[in-house]
């Protein structure tokens, strides 16, 4: 167990974990309101704020979590009135977003070593800064759950039927996007944003074939995302490997294990 | 007369296809409605209007005096689609217990009251033995007493139900009429329905849906005297078809 004596590693595995929670109460939410597109679109978007981070000369990461609201806040309200055409809309936003942040970067004087991290992940390199501002999002995020985890469960299996009931769905809906946004920007730290839609996705649409419950499945898609992002940081630490694209590789693979075990169930 | 609910010169229409044109209607819920008419008449948007998850674009719906979206709690509703989700991971008493929102506190889970009433209303639906099953592993007839008693939950005063018996056998459907029968003695019942039959036995007023409404007092109908009339009704009449007698109600010629 020498691995644990850096203190990298430490940081990394305690990110690990936190990101794992974060992912899996999102991702569960992401998964069964059918967001994926959306949540992609916010990350792959947050890089115009990064751009203007890098631009300006503050916090890339508080640039890219701004972006990420300014996004949510978009998409939100175009999903909310007009459904039929929002995968044009977030392809729209999504390429619009990555464009900025590489102009500029451009213009940015100065070649940005800093810039694969945010593509890929470094969470080797999580700062005890990073894990406040993690734990910060994971406070956020589990209260939002448990404070309104029946409205939202009556939200997303029937929105029209909540709404009879009382719920203010508008508002639910919006603030459900904006809590999405805040965790997929932080969740890029780990496995950056090319690949935090993996991680976001994989663990619920494992979990959700053998849970009964939206709680259930919260529950399994973090322990699912613990599970890859500290086996993945173990291949990727022993054969030297980039650690948030190893993380994915263990996802991916679990989710095909996950495919092939209901093919061979039909039979 | 009592009117809990009363629509006035209601018009709505799709991307300007007029799909309901100058309905007027006065409803006290001593009476079980029963909604019948064509496909695309425009049963399911006058549903949908009155319980206000559309909006008139002329006219106006009025709930218990007031505008539906402040009274919601006052009322209930069972979608006509009760297929989720495909793989949702959920069980059939947590459906149910959404029935119980407007009831239950805010920023809590539901309470011991909540899960026991649901389990009540599942049980008028003949649905108990399932209430930890999966919503995806059930039936179409199944799903639907589910979402009925799921509606029955909400404890409201009146109960409006988008074709909830379309995917149930003739005694199951006989079962869910005779429920609703019976809860028509303190709630009312706004019910659309294919089989004009089965509504017809069960229903006290008949209202059919072609665009426009043409309200059937169902009690009289086997009583009234053979409408005689010089003009030929333009509009073709279910009700008179089942009964055999002519409505006691003048259609307008139709343009």
């Amino acid at each position: 167990m020498e691995i644990l004596q850096f203190s990298f590693m430490q940081n990394a595995l305690i990110a690990s974990l936190l990101i794992s929670i974060i992912c899996g109460l999102i991702g569960a939410l992401v998964v069964i309101n059918r967001m994926v597109f959306i949540a992609g679109g916010i990350a792959h978007g947050s890089y115009g704020g990064i751009g203007i981070a890098l631009f300006f000369g503050f916090a890339p990461m508080l640039g890219a979590s701004l972006f990420a609201l300014f996004l949510g806040i978009i998409l939100a309200y175009i999903t909310h009135r007009n459904a039929n055409r929002l995968d044009a809309l977030v392809g729209a936003l999504w390429a619009f977003g990555m464009a900025l942040g590489i102009i500029l970067t451009d213009l940015t004087p100065g070649y940005n070593v800093d810039l694969m991290s945010y593509l890929f992940g470094a969470i080797l390199s999580v700062s005890t800064e990073d894990l406040y501002a993690m734990s910060a999002i994971l406070v956020l995020v589990c209260g939002f759950v448990l404070l309104f985890y029946k409205q939202l469960l009556a939200m997303s299996f029937d929105a029209e039927f909540a709404k009879l009931r009382g719920i203010n769905v508008t508002l639910l809906y919006f603030a459900l996007v904006l809590i999405i946004s805040l965790g997929v920007v932080i969740t890029i730290r780990a496995v950056g944003l090319i690949l935090v839609i993996a991680l976001l996705t994989i663990p619920p649409y494992i979990a959700e074939k053998f849970t009964n419950s939206l709680w259930e499945m919260m529950i399994a898609s973090t322990i699912l995302a613990a599970f890859f992002c500290l086996s993945g940081l173990f291949l990727s630490y022993t054969f030297n490997l980039s650690s948030g694209a190893s993380i994915i590789l263990v996802a991916t693979l679990a989710f095909c294990l996950q495919l092939l075990v209901e093919k061979v169930k039909r039979f | 007369m009592q009117n809990d609910i009363i629509l006035k010169d209601l018009s709505f229409n799709y991307e300007g296809t007029p799909v309901l044109e100058n309905i007027n209607l006065h409803y006290s819920k001593k009476d079980f409605l029963a909604i019948i008419g064509p496909n695309g008449g425009g049963k399911s948007t006058l549903l949908k209007l009155m319980i206000g998850i559309l909006k008139p674009q002329h006219g106006s719906v009025t709930l218990f005096g007031k505008s539906p979206g402040q009274v919601s709690e006052r009322i209930s509703y069972v979608p006509q689609n009760t297929f989720t989700t495909k793989g949702f991971p959920i069980q059939v008493l947590d459906i149910v217990l959404m029935g119980r929102l407007s009831k239950t506190k805010s920023f809590s889970f539901y309470s011991k009251n909540d899960k026991a009433m649901a389990l009540k209303m599942l049980e008028k639906v003949g649905m108990e033995t399932f209430a930890h099953h999966k919503i995806n592993a059930l039936s179409g007839g199944q799903r639907q007493r589910v979402f009925i008693a799921r509606a029955l939950a909400s404890e409201a005063e009146i109960l409006f139900l988008d074709e909830p018996t379309a995917s149930i056998d003739t005694a199951g459907q006989i079962d869910i009429f005779k429920l609703l029968k019976q809860l028509n003695e303190s709630i009312g019942i706004i019910i659309i329905s294919h089989d004009i039959n089965v509504a017809m036995n069960y229903a006290t007023k008949v209202a059919h849906v072609n665009k426009t409404l043409y309200l059937h007092d169902v009690g009289n109908a086997k009583n009234f005297a053979i409408f005689d009339t010089k003009e030929t009704p333009v509009h073709i009449c279910p009700i008179e078809l089942i009964t055999a007698t002519r409505c006691t109600h003048l259609h307008p010629k139709q343009s």
